[in-house]
């Protein structure tokens, strides 16, 4: 390998060091090494690994276990933050009713998203050890990760992972004599957004296009193959074992008063700061906290505006940086937690031209299924590249603020569109003027003919 | 690519799956309730030995599925990563999301374009290189971030372009 090549190959990596991290208090990543490397089988049962799973299996019921996740309201943590307990709670099973599946949504494709990565590259066991109990749980058949198809080190981490629990017996028939069955098996995506989608994920795992489905019925009553099926994140799923190993009081302590939710988070910041990168704190830290251990801002500039979890949050002020990070709190300030990891932006970033890219990419991986989302993004990307260029017109900004309200929660037949609206609707509110700095012509070509075709 | 020794008749043109590929496929299928699911996986079992999936492959997958070609044209025309044209010997997926939107992005695309002379869609005259854009590769702490085949690389900068490529003979 060139010398090129090796300087910059991307490595993922955790920024505390092993002496800041206990298993106490970091259940995600107090195992993990400062060299990065895989956690094997060995180290990982040499590190507690599979003991929720010997305490669990056969020991307690399903039910029990529900009811401890329930309790311990672990939100999740792909972005929505619904309490994956409850989630459980509404899988049917037993009497006639037909086993279902069980299925990590490991298609990480949120802009600004890098934290399941760090888990499935280093720590596939533990993901492991939480879908065997989450399929406990859940009377699952079978489970699967769908991990997305650009993690190509994950893949050969998990692949490994799998083989290791196989031979070892933590997969397969009657784990640790709990005469419970539950196999994995890895499926790998080829690209596209949507299938992050728990319903298009599932589409997607059938083998077809990854149009989302209508809910009801919720995947838990009629998911994959019409089997009851649960979708839950990478890191949702990696807070399993310690819950049910460690209990609630001790879960909800983590976050130490910090937030009503209890655990921790795996949060990062990414933008042009001085130390981009993951770190695993409790649950309600807030941004400055966060911006402080990134190191501040580059070269000294000032922050302008930051997405608190992905690309499909809203944009939110440096005042704001004073706030916790978790679900209520930044849904009460008008945007979404999402995935965690902060995206800074400086003052020398155009909001405008910042809305446009994040306008292109969701009008990219629209599914097509859907009027409003499919026609819609595409109609304020026009907008937006107008506006941009110092070539918008009078009513622009009040058809993008029309635009983000008809993309609404409700309006369309998934989130997805509503996720590309957020961002927009905060950037209009907030940044107006540099939006209206962009109009120079009266109101023209962009209301009467609103549709450009092919040009996204 | 064609193995006419081991001809498998297909309803496409020529195209004819490889045995290994056949097998693989086949092998996929185990793992799911219904064949359909191995889908997506045949696209990209086929497109690891072509480098492509030519639509003489379509009839042939489907057939190996035992579902109708129509239902395999319809996943294969919507996954990005699944190619309907001929690409050079090496696919630089350059990331466009917003983290690397944020750390110059930009600037980097506009390098490959100039070291290579195409731009997004398009395939270097020599067959070497294609050049595309993708979403958010989950490498943002290291944005602007590439992939150059199954290898990721960030953060680049586009001094880094010649000598990267070089590695990609």
């Amino acid at each position: 390998m060139t010398a090129s090549r090796a300087a910059h190959r991307y490595r993922c990596q955790l920024h505390q060091s092993a002496a800041e991290r206990r298993a106490e208090t970091h259940p995600l990543t107090w195992r993990l090494r400062e060299d990065g490397a895989m956690i094997g089988l060995d180290e990982y049962l040499d590190k507690d690994g599979y003991a929720a799973v010997r305490q669990v299996l056969g020991q307690r019921s399903a039910a029990d276990v529900i009811a401890t996740m329930k309790e311990a309201n672990v939100r999740g943590r792909g972005g929505a933050g619904f309490s994956a307990g409850l989630k459980w709670s509404l899988t049917l099973q037993g009497g006639d009713l037909p086993r279902g599946y069980l299925v990590c949504n490991a298609d990480e494709m949120e802009p600004g998203t890098f934290k399941d990565r760090l888990l499935l590259e280093q720590q596939p066991h533990l993901l492991i050890e939480g879908m065997i109990l989450g399929g406990y749980a859940n009377n699952s058949r079978f489970g699967y990760i769908f991990l997305r198809g650009e993690y190509i080190e994950a893949a050969q981490a998990l692949s490994r992972a799998l083989d290791e629990a196989r031979a070892a017996g933590w997969l397969g028939s009657d784990i640790a004599g709990s005469g419970f069955d539950f196999d994995i098996a890895l499926h790998t995506g080829a690209g596209r957004y949507i299938c992050g989608e728990e319903t298009a994920l599932i589409s997607s795992l059938e083998g077809k296009r990854a149009n989302p489905r209508a809910k009801p019925p919720f995947p838990g009553q009629s998911g994959a193959w019409g089997k009851p099926t649960v979708v839950n994140n990478v890191e949702t799923l990696c807070n399993v074992p310690a819950v049910l190993r460690h209990g609630v009081e001790w879960y909800q302590g983590l976050s130490g008063g910090l937030s009503n939710d209890g655990g921790t988070k795996l949060y990062g910041v990414s933008g042009k700061v001085n130390r981009p990168g993951l770190w695993e704190l409790p649950i309600g830290t807030s941004g400055r906290e966060l911006l402080d251990r990134a190191g501040g801002m580059r070269e000294g500039r000032a922050l302008k505006t930051w997405l608190p979890g992905g690309g499909s949050t809203g944009f939110l002020l440096p005042e704001h940086l004073e706030l916790a990070l978790d679900f209520d709190t930044i849904g009460k300030q008008g945007s979404r937690l999402g995935t965690g990891l902060l995206a800074v932006v400086n003052e020398d970033q155009s909001v405008v031209s910042l809305a446009r890219n994040l306008e292109e990419f969701f009008a990219r991986e629209s599914c097509g299924w859907c009027t409003p989302c499919r026609d819609g993004l595409p109609w304020t990307v026009k907008i937006l590249r107008a506006l941009e260029h110092g070539e918008g017109e009078q009513g622009d900004i009040e058809l993008l603020e029309e635009l983000a309200d008809d993309l609404g929660p409700g309006k369309t037949f998934c989130a997805h569109a509503p996720g590309a609206a957020m961002p927009l609707e905060s950037a209009l509110r907030y940044f107006r003027e540099e939006f209206e700095r962009g109009v120079t012509h009266p109101r023209g070509a962009a209301h009467a003919d609103p549709i450009p075709v092919g040009e996204v | 690519m064609n193995d006419t020794a081991h001809a498998i008749a297909t309803d496409g043109d020529g195209f004819v799956l490889h045995p290994e590929d056949r097998q693989a496929i086949e092998h996929e299928r185990e793992h799911y309730e219904q064949p359909q699911a191995a889908c997506i996986e045949a696209l990209k079992i086929v497109q690891r030995r072509h480098g492509w999936v030519p639509d003489a492959a379509i009839p042939a997958i489907a057939a190996v599925l035992g579902i109708g070609a129509a239902s395999v044209e319809g996943v294969a025309t919507f996954y990005s990563l699944i190619f309907r044209q001929p690409v050079g010997r090496h696919v630089i997926l350059i990331c466009d999301s917003s983290s690397c939107f944020l750390t110059d992005y930009e600037a980097l695309r506009d390098a490959f374009s100039v070291e290579l002379g195409i731009g997004f869609g398009e395939t270097t005259p020599d067959d070497r290189f294609t050049l595309l854009p993708v979403c958010c590769l989950g490498a943002c702490d290291r944005g602007p971030a590439l992939m150059i085949d199954d290898d990721t690389y960030g953060p680049v900068s586009p001094d880094d372009v010649a000598d990267l490529l070089e590695g990609y003979p």
